[in-house]
């Protein structure tokens, strides 16, 4: 009789001091990047299972529910076809995301090749690079992606392209800058003194330690993206309607703004948080390297 | 000691907070120093000196504080005062000489307002006053034209210089105590000495007590009445100075004394029969120009026309002071960049032939370790890929025999295989150097070429790589050029030394025959330059 409370409490310690560790994990963690995570997790949520938040279909409208304000059927409001708001939000954010990752992933990428070639091999083959970056960054970024959209066409892929090419430009000097100084190090002239070719050296050394920089800034970037590509559906470059695409969602909904302010206000909001979730992100990733 | 102490210590504990970690790094310190004294807190990197230097002059870091004991200014315990009480007594009643001169001085500024600052900070009422101390102040730590180095910024003076107007500021309100932490240890040997004359001077025109940081336990003797010989934070053992070479209490002081290369009584590398066959390096008449940036392509000769040979399976030295050109010549013979003119030969191989793949497939031949083991090791490799690396880029090793390999070097340079996964973060200076000294054997190259090898490195982990050194070149029968500015230390372990001033070679030949009958007036400037002179030869 005498065990059975005593090994319960035994249990409850071990748990405790579990839980505790938790806490204190999560207590070392500031709260605002906590938050920042959460934000992202939720979208990523969002996007892979939609289904989970909402049963309304986001691009079948319901009659008779027409431009309804938010209320506890319809949480965000309807749209002028009856299309419940939450709904398009919800499965808005597959785009808004991978739109943002195709674009981040362009310019990290090829950012990040050519401000390896540019710094690593100097010279005639760093200024030719370089200026042209120069010219890329001279030219604004909706501009540019607008110029890029015409050429490649509407579409979700295509905007998040045109987008990235935007980005290549400051990944390429960021990486640069880094792989400039790494360079100079003693350790990659080490590598070449043990008989590295210079691709070899490249690859294990001088870009493990310089694109550090780079990943720190896709976050930045990738808050970037989301406004650029949902600014890019707003002027209707992007996705074709009916796409959810939350960009796309404000311009429409803007027809009705005197009357159906959730129709821009959501969508806004969805699109400020993420930006704010990822730079918030990128800070700390920044700050920790 | 009949004189009443400037300073005492007594039973000082210092330990730094590190998140929730408290760590203690200086247990129960006392000693005390006279006016008119020089004590020296002699220690190996993470001794705790410097911490203790902080907390007398209440300079802690943030996240250190003074546990207990007192230390005591004048008979007045400081340790605990506010930082606001304490700005009053620093730099007037104690002053720092800080260590590096480069860093110390603000660069955007003159010379002349940073010395006036502290006249202003402490006189607030006669400027003008304070301005023409300064001028005299300059003067009499040994400027040349003070009125002119006023109006200079910091990047127009030599290290030497700086170092002199860092002693201006600590010396112009005639502090009590002065704290001098390893003054000079950035600085060429024959600067070294005269700005520790310079201090000496001072200290014995104002009767100033001096508490003297240092690492090197030859300057130390040279300069201290007294010595504290710190190990771990703790006292290993102090005493006047004479009486500790005399008698060395503690085993760890007997080890420091055995290991410093300029106190070890002077002994020469046995002549060797010269190994037959072709020579390891033959450097003919080696010019190396470099064109200056932004000035129109105007040339700087770094070295000019320098030759030697260095026989097999011997130790060639080059010594000089910064921009000798010493560092040039090495990579020279490496082959990181081509002479402007001359000629190198390594092993029989004329590096002007060789070119794109030869000259990688020649890089087996020959290796370089470098002076910072903590730039030389890629920081995100882990122990055991660095030391394979230079043999995958060689090809077609299997795998098992190519771990094999790397595992073979790893322990003939005594490094314990836990290591092995290690990044180089986690390992000692020391350590590091192995990994480096390993890094360039798995090649099995026929010459080793050591650019300030072990300038970095504390005086007992140099002993323990010289030492291992000498084991490999014996074992392979490795030649090596010896880049380095240490006197001491080449003077114990080469065969012939080359000695550069201003890119020419001033001296060379066998090592005995240019220490004790050195042809130049700069060599025998750097002989005398040698610390350890006071207290000779102990053995």
């Amino acid at each position: 009789m005498s065990d059975a409370p005593l090994a319960g409490a035994g249990v409850t310690v071990e748990g405790g001091r579990h839980a505790r560790s938790v806490a204190a994990l999560l207590r070392r963690v500031p709260p605002g990047l906590l938050l920042a995570w959460l934000v992202i997790l939720l979208a990523a949520l969002l996007a892979v299972a939609p289904g989970l938040f909402t049963h309304y279909s986001p691009t079948a409208g319901i009659a008779g529910h027409q431009l309804r304000p938010p209320d506890l059927t319809h949480l965000l409001g309807t749209d002028e076809l009856g299309r419940d708001l939450l709904s398009r939000v919800v499965h808005g954010a597959i785009y808004t995301l991978t739109g943002a990752f195709v674009a981040v992933a362009v310019g990290l990428l090829a950012g990040t090749a050519l401000g390896l070639v540019a710094g690593s091999v100097g010279g005639v083959v760093d200024d030719a690079i370089m200026r042209v970056v120069d010219v890329l960054l001279a030219i604004p970024a909706l501009l540019l992606s607008l110029s890029i959209i015409v050429l490649l066409g509407f579409g979700t892929v295509d905007a998040a392209i045109a987008v990235g090419v935007t980005a290549v430009a400051r990944f390429a000097r960021v990486l640069r800058s880094e792989v400039v100084s790494v360079r100079r190090t003693e350790y990659v002239e080490a590598a070449f003194g043990s008989g590295g070719t210079f691709v070899r050296v490249l690859w294990r050394h001088v870009l493990p330690n310089s694109v550090t920089a780079a990943v720190a800034m896709a976050a930045v970037e990738f808050g970037r993206a989301i406004l650029l590509i949902s600014t890019l559906g707003f002027l209707g470059y992007g996705a074709p309607p009916p796409t959810p695409e939350w960009g796309l969602l404000i311009a429409e909904g803007r027809n009705y703004i005197a009357t159906a302010w959730w129709l821009t206000t959501f969508p806004g909001i969805a699109v400020v948080v993420l930006v704010l979730a990822a730079n918030r992100i990128s800070q700390s990733v920044g700050k920790r390297t | 000691m009949t004189r009443p102490a400037v300073l005492e210590l007594d039973n000082v504990a210092i330990s730094y907070r590190e998140q929730d970690i408290v760590r203690r790094v200086v247990h129960d310190v006392s000693f005390s120093i006279a006016a008119g004294e020089v004590v020296a807190l002699v220690g190996e990197s993470g001794s705790g000196k410097t911490t203790t230097a902080q907390a007398v002059i209440g300079l802690l870091p943030g996240n250190g504080q003074v546990d207990h004991g007192a230390i005591r200014l004048d008979g007045t315990d400081i340790a605990h005062l506010s930082q606001r009480r304490l700005d009053a007594i620093r730099g007037s009643r104690i002053s720092l000489i800080p260590q590096d001169p480069s860093s110390s001085l603000d660069p955007v500024r003159t010379i002349g307002s940073q010395v006036a600052e502290i006249l202003d900070i402490h006189r607030p009422r006669d400027r003008a006053a304070n301005r023409e101390r300064v001028i005299e102040l300059l003067g009499h730590v040994g400027l040349s034209r003070p009125e002119l180095r006023v109006r200079q910024y910091p990047h127009e003076l030599s290290g030497g210089m700086r170092q002199r107007v860092l002693i201006a500021i600590a010396v112009a309100l005639k502090p009590a105590l002065i704290i001098a932490d390893e003054p000079t240890s950035a600085l060429d040997v024959t600067v070294q000495r005269r700005i520790l004359d310079l201090i000496d001077g001072l200290r014995a025109e104002n009767d100033t007590a001096v508490l003297f940081v240092t690492h090197d336990l030859a300057v130390a003797a040279d300069r201290a009445d007294r010595l504290v010989i710190l190990r771990d934070g703790r006292i290993q053992e102090q005493g006047e100075t004479a009486a500790i070479f005399r008698a060395p209490r503690s085993a760890y002081t007997r080890r420091l004394l055995a290991d410093a290369p300029s106190l070890a009584p002077v002994s020469y590398r046995a002549a060797r029969p010269a190994a037959g066959g072709e020579p390891a390096i033959v450097v003919r008449d080696l010019v190396q120009d470099f064109v200056l940036a932004g000035r129109g392509g105007e040339r700087f000769r770094a070295v000019d026309s320098v030759s030697f040979t260095v026989p097999r399976g011997s130790t060639h030295a080059i010594v000089g002071e910064s921009g000798s050109g010493k560092t040039t010549i090495a990579r020279a013979v490496v082959g990181f960049q081509r002479p402007t003119s001359g000629h190198v030969r390594v092993d029989g191989t004329d590096l002007a032939t060789l070119r794109g793949s030869a000259m990688r497939h020649f890089r087996r031949t020959i290796q370089l370790v470098y002076q910072n083991p903590f730039g030389s090791l890629d920081p995100r490799q882990s122990v055991r890929s660095i030391i394979e690396e230079p043999l995958l880029n060689f090809g077609a090793l299997p795998a098992a025999e190519r771990a094999a390999k790397a595992l073979a070097i790893f322990d003939r340079v005594g490094l314990p295989r836990d290591l092995l996964a290690r990044k180089p973060r986690a390992l000692s200076g020391g350590q590091r150097q192995r990994v480096a000294i390993a890094r360039a054997l798995v090649l099995d190259p026929r010459v080793l070429v050591l650019d300030e090898a072990v300038s970095a490195l504390d005086v007992t982990v140099q002993a323990q790589i010289l030492r291992l050194l000498g084991e490999l070149q014996r074992d392979l029968g490795l030649s090596y050029l010896f880049v380095s500015h240490d006197l001491a230390v080449v003077r114990q372990i080469a065969d012939s030394v080359t000695v550069l001033h201003n890119g020419r070679a001033v001296d060379a030949g066998p090592v005995r025959d240019v220490f004790e009958m050195p042809t130049s007036d700069y060599t025998r400037d750097l002989i005398e330059a040698i610390p350890g002179k006071r207290h000779p030869a102990f053995a």
